[in-house]
C-alpha cells in the first residue's frame, strides 16, 4: 500500500499535469489550430441569454396528415370510379372515415386509397378496417410516431434558418423527448422577436378568390374560405382553398421598397415550377384578384393585370421596414410543419449573468478557504498534504469539466463547493484512522499503511451512495440542476484519485525524506 | 499549526454515553418529523415555478422602485394579481404571475408585463424572465420526484448490498425521518421548492448515508473484533471512535456550504440553507437515530448474522 514505483508515482504526477494542462484552454485561447483546444462553457444563467422550450403542436400536424390524405383519398377514388363516396376526416379520433353507396366497392376503394397512406419508408401510416359500406383508415401508432419525429426534425431545421437570418451568434437547437425544440440564445436578452419569428408557421400560398362569393354570409360555399385581411379589421376575403402556387416553391425573397410610392415591399422569386405554375394560373386568370394568404390570413389580394411568366412577383401590404424584413426571413427560411408553442421560458440578462459569476466565485473563494483552514488546524502536516490535493482535485474536475466542454451553471457551482467540502472527508477518514492505529501501539510506517488501508472501503462506500444519488439526478433532472449533478459526479471520482492516491503519495515521500518515528497526528 | 494538528474537536478516549438518550433522541426526532409532515399539509412547501409552473421576472429600476407603481400599470395591463416584491437592492424588483391554463396564454402574459414596463417604468431593464406553462411543470415535478424516489432505492439497494439487512433498515429509516424534517423546514422557510431543491435534499441524503455508512462500517467491524462486548457498549464505542471524523466532515461540509448560503444570491441561498440544516440534522442523525435502531433490532439478530463473517476472517 505504502509503496510507490517510479512508474506509479510518474503516473500519479503525470496525471495532475495533464489535468493542469487541459484546464489551459479555459484561460487562454488556442496557439496553434490543431491543437486540441477543449473548454468549459458557461451555462445561459452565468453567461446570459435565453432558453426556450418549444412545443410542437402536434394535434395540428396530425389534422394535416388526414386532411391532405383525404383530399387525396377524394381524387383516388374518383379516379378509381367508385360511385358515390363521403371522405370525412375525423382529427379527434385520428381516422379518415368513407362511407360508401355501394357496399359491393369497399375492396377496390380501399385498395385506392391504401397507396396514400405509405410513407417515406415504405410503411403504411394507417391501419384499414371495413364494416359493411364503412371503411375507416386510423393513424396507426408507429404512424403517428413517424409524422411526430419528421415534423420535429423539419422543425428543427426551418427553427435553424430562421434564428441563423436573425445573426444570433452559436445558437444551439436541439430535440427533446417527441415533440419538443430546445433553442438555446447565448446573449440574447429579449429573446421577443426570436419568439415572434418563430410563433408564426409562415406557410404561404397563393389562391385565387372568389369574386361571386357574400362574404357576409354566415357559412363559406363549398371550396371557398373567408379569410380576414392582415392589418384590416373586419374585412374578409373569399378565397379558394385550392393553392396554385406554395410558398414552399420561393427561392428567395427580400425586403426592399417599392420604386414608385417608397412603400415597403417583399420581393420574391419562384423556382422552376413555381414559375410554371404562376405563369399559367396567371394568364388564365387576367382581371381577376388573387390573394397572397399567410397562415390563414390574406396578406394581399391584387389584380393580375398581366401574365406574369417570369417568375417574380412583390408582396406588397402595408409594410414597415422590420416587418417587410420579417416577412421575408420567414420566406427564405420556410414554413414550419406546425405551429410551435413556446412551454418554458428562460431568460437571464448578461449583467445578472456577470453578478451570478460574482457570487459564485465569492462563495467558492470563500469556502475552499474555510475548509483548508480547517484541515491545516486540525490535521497539522497531513492536513495541509490534502488541501494541496484538493487543489488537484479542482484542477482534474476542471480538466474533465473541459475535456467534455461542459456546461457550467450556476448550481454547478454551487456542486464544485460541495464537492471541495466532501473530498476532505476521505482525507479526514484517513487521518482519524492513522491516529488511531498509531494509538494502538503501531510504528509509524505500519499505522499509515493499516490507516489508508482500512479507511479505503469506508471511504468507496460512502462516496458511492452520494455518487449514485447524483447520477439519478442528472438523468432525470432538467436545466441548470443537471450541471450540478455534472460537477458533483465528476468532482466524487476525481476526489476518490486525488485524496487517496495523492495525498499517499505525499506521505510517503515525506515519510522518506525524515523517516519520523511518530506522526503528527 | 503547519505541523501538529493545532486542536482536536474531541480529546482521545471520549466516551460519551449515547446510547443513555436514545429514546429521548428518537422520540424528539419522531416528534420533529411529525410536525414537519403536519407542515406539508399546511401550510404546505412553497412550490417554485419549476414545479408550479408561472411567471417570474425580475426588473431592475433606474431609480429606487416605486413598487405601487409598477403594482398599478401591471394591474391596468390587464394582469391578474401581479406579486411584485423587492429582492436584493432597493431598485431590484421580483414580479411573480400565476401560469395560465393555456402555454400561449403565458406567453402573452410574459409579453404584456414587458409592455407595461416599458411604458410605466422607462429605463428599467429586465434582468431575468422564467416562464414555465402547465404541462412543462408537470412533467419537471414528476421527474424530481422521480429523481429522488429512485435515488433512495438506489441507496437502500446500496446498503443492503453491502451491510447486512438490519444496517439497511436503520439507514432507511433514518433517511426518512431526515427528509420529512427537510420538508419541514422548507414549509417553514417558505423558501421556494425547486429543482436545485431537489438537488439539495438528494445531496443531503448522500452525505447522510455517506456518515451512517462510516459509523456502521465501524460497527460492523467492532462487532467481529469484540465478540463479548454487549452491544450497547459495542455501539457506543463505535460512535465514539468515529465522531471526531463525524463531526470534522460535518464541519467541512458545513464551512463550505456556508459562503453560498451568505454570499451565493438569492438563487442558491435557499440551497444552500437547506443543506446547512440538512447537515446538523444527518449528523445528528448518525448519532442519536440510526445507533439505536440497530439496538433496538436486537443483538442476537446482529451476533448471529456477524459471526461467519468473523469466522472467516479470524
Amino acid at each position: 500500500m505504502m509503496y510507490f514505483s517510479r512508474l506509479k508515482t510518474a503516473l500519479v504526477l503525470g496525471a495532475c499535469l495533464l489535468g493542469a494542462l487541459l484546464c489551459l484552454p479555459n484561460a487562454f485561447t488556442a496557439p496553434v489550430s490543431w491543437l486540441p483546444w477543449h473548454s468549459i462553457h458557461l451555462g445561459l444563467d452565468l453567461r446570459g441569454g435565453s432558453y426556450l422550450l418549444l412545443e410542437v403542436d402536434m394535434a395540428s400536424v396530425i389534422k394535416e396528415r388526414l386532411d391532405s390524405v383525404a383530399d387525396a383519398s377524394r381524387t383516388a377514388l374518383r379516379t378509381a370510379k367508385i360511385d358515390r363516396y363521403v371522405v370525412t376526416p375525423d382529427a379527434a379520433n385520428k381516422r379518415i372515415m368513407v362511407r360508401l353507396a355501394d357496399a359491393s366497392q369497399i375492396d377496390a376503394a380501399r385498395a385506392a386509397i391504401a397507396p396514400l397512406g405509405v410513407n417515406a419508408n415504405n410503411l403504411n401510416d394507417f391501419d384499414y378496417t371495413a364494416d359493411g359500406s364503412t371503411l375507416t383508415a386510423t393513424l396507426s401508432l408507429p404512424g403517428l410516431k413517424e409524422r411526430a419525429t419528421q415534423a420535429v426534425v423539419q422543425s428543427i431545421e426551418i427553427v435553424r434558418r430562421r434564428i441563423d437570418e436573425t445573426g444570433v451568434v452559436d445558437p444551439l437547437i436541439s430535440r427533446q423527448g417527441d415533440s419538443r425544440i430546445i433553442v438555446q440564445l447565448p446573449g440574447v436578452e429579449d429573446p421577443n422577436r426570436i419568439k415572434q419569428l418563430l410563433g408564426k408557421t409562415a406557410r404561404m400560398t397563393f389562391r385565387l378568390t372568389d369574386e361571386t362569393a357574400n362574404t357576409a354570409a354566415p357559412v363559406a360555399p363549398p371550396g371557398v374560405d373567408f379569410l380576414p385581411l392582415e392589418n384590416t379589421a373586419g374585412q374578409k376575403i373569399a378565397v379558394r382553398r385550392r393553392v396554385e402556387v406554395d410558398g414552399a416553391n420561393l427561392t428567395d425573397a427580400r425586403a426592399g421598397q417599392n420604386s414608385q410610392n417608397g412603400e415597403w415591399v417583399v420581393n420574391f422569386t419562384f423556382d422552376s415550377i413555381g414559375t410554371r405554375r404562376f405563369a399559367d394560373v396567371s394568364t388564365k386568370n387576367v382581371g381577376h384578384a388573387f390573394a397572397i394568404v399567410l397562415d390563414d390570413k390574406v396578406i394581399s389580394a391584387p389584380v393580375i393585370r398581366e401574365p406574369i411568366t417570369a417568375g417574380r412577383g412583390q408582396i406588397s401590404g402595408r409594410f414597415d421596414a422590420a416587418s417587410a424584413t420579417d416577412l421575408s426571413v420567414l420566406l427564405r427560411a420556410g414554413a414550419l410543419p406546425a405551429p410551435l408553442t413556446v412551454v418554458e421560458e428562460r431568460s437571464v440578462g448578461p449583467e445578472l449573468g456577470a453578478d451570478s459569476i460574482k457570487a459564485g466565485a465569492i462563495a467558492l473563494a470563500a469556502g475552499l478557504f474555510f475548509v483548508m483552514a480547517y484541515m491545516g488546524v486540525f490535521y497539522g502536516l497531513f492536513g495541509w498534504f490534502a488541501n494541496i490535493a484538493l487543489m488537484f482535485n479542482l484542477i482534474l474536475m476542471m480538466a474533465i469539466l473541459s475535456l467534455f466542454e461542459a456546461t457550467l451553471t450556476l448550481p454547478g457551482m454551487a456542486g464544485i463547493l460541495l464537492t471541495l467540502g466532501m473530498a476532505v472527508d476521505a482525507n479526514i477518514l484517513i487521518n482519524e484512522r492513522i491516529r488511531e492505529e498509531q494509538s494502538h501501539g503501531r510504528t509509524a510506517l505500519s499505522s499509515m499503511e493499516h490507516g489508508f488501508q482500512r479507511a479505503f472501503a469506508t471511504i468507496v462506500d460512502s462516496n458511492a451512495t452520494a455518487f449514485l444519488a447524483h447520477v439519478m439526478l442528472f438523468f432525470f433532472g432538467a436545466g441548470p440542476v443537471r450541471g450540478f449533478a455534472v460537477t458533483i459526479t465528476v468532482g466524487i471520482v476525481t476526489s476518490l484519485f486525488t485524496a487517496t492516491m495523492l495525498t499517499r503519495l505525499f506521505m510517503v515521500r515525506w515519510f522518506i525524506k525524515r523517516r519520523p518515528q511518530v506522526l503528527p497526528v | 499549526m503547519f505541523l501538529r494538528p493545532a486542536f482536536r474537536l474531541v480529546k482521545d478516549g471520549t466516551s460519551f454515553h449515547f446510547m443513555r438518550g436514545r429514546f429521548a433522541g428518537v422520540i424528539l426526532s419522531a416528534i420533529i418529523s411529525s410536525i414537519s409532515v403536519v407542515l406539508f399539509f399546511t401550510p404546505g412547501l412553497n412550490y417554485g415555478i419549476d414545479f408550479k409552473g408561472g411567471i417570474v421576472m425580475e426588473v431592475r429600476t433606474p431609480a429606487p422602485a416605486d413598487f405601487n407603481a409598477i403594482r398599478a400599470a401591471l394591474t391596468s395591463a390587464g394582469l391578474h394579481e401581479p406579486q411584485v416584491q423587492r429582492f436584493g437592492t432597493e431598485q431590484d424588483v421580483a414580479i411573480h404571475l400565476e401560469a395560465q391554463p393555456t402555454e400561449a396564454g403565458t406567453q402573452q402574459v410574459v409579453a404584456k408585463v414587458r409592455d407595461a414596463l416599458d411604458k410605466s417604468q422607462p429605463g428599467s431593464k429586465i434582468m431575468r424572465t422564467d416562464a414555465v406553462g402547465a404541462s412543462v411543470s408537470a412533467e419537471l415535478f414528476e421527474d424530481g420526484m422521480l429523481a429522488l424516489g429512485l435515488s433512495l432505492l438506489m441507496i437502500l439497494l446500496y446498503i443492503w448490498f453491502r451491510f447486512e439487512w438490519q444496517f439497511a433498515v436503520g439507514a432507511v429509516v433514518t433517511l426518512i425521518l431526515d427528509v420529512t424534517k427537510a420538508i419541514g423546514f422548507l414549509a417553514l422557510t417558505r423558501f421556494d421548492f425547486d429543482l436545485v431543491m431537489v438537488g439539495a435534499i438528494l445531496t443531503v441524503i448522500g452525505y447522510s448515508t455517506n456518515d451512517k455508512v462510516v459509523v456502521y462500517d465501524r460497527m460492523r467491524e467492532n462487532l467481529r473484533k469484540y465478540k463479548s462486548m454487549p452491544l450497547r457498549e459495542l455501539i457506543d464505542l463505535s460512535i465514539n471512535e468515529t465522531l471526531n471524523r463525524t463531526l470534522g466532515t460535518s464541519m467541512t461540509l458545513f464551512l463550505a456550504s456556508l459562503p453560498l448560503a451568505l454570499f451565493g444570491g438569492s438563487s442558491l441561498s435557499g440551497f444552500a440553507w437547506t443543506m446547512l440544516f440538512g447537515i446538523v440534522v444527518g449528523t445528528a442523525s448518525s448519532i442519536f437515530i440510526a445507533a439505536p435502531i440497530l439496538l433496538f433490532l436486537g443483538e442476537k439478530q446482529l451476533r448471529r448474522e456477524a459471526q461467519p463473517v468473523a469466522n472467516k476472517t479470524a
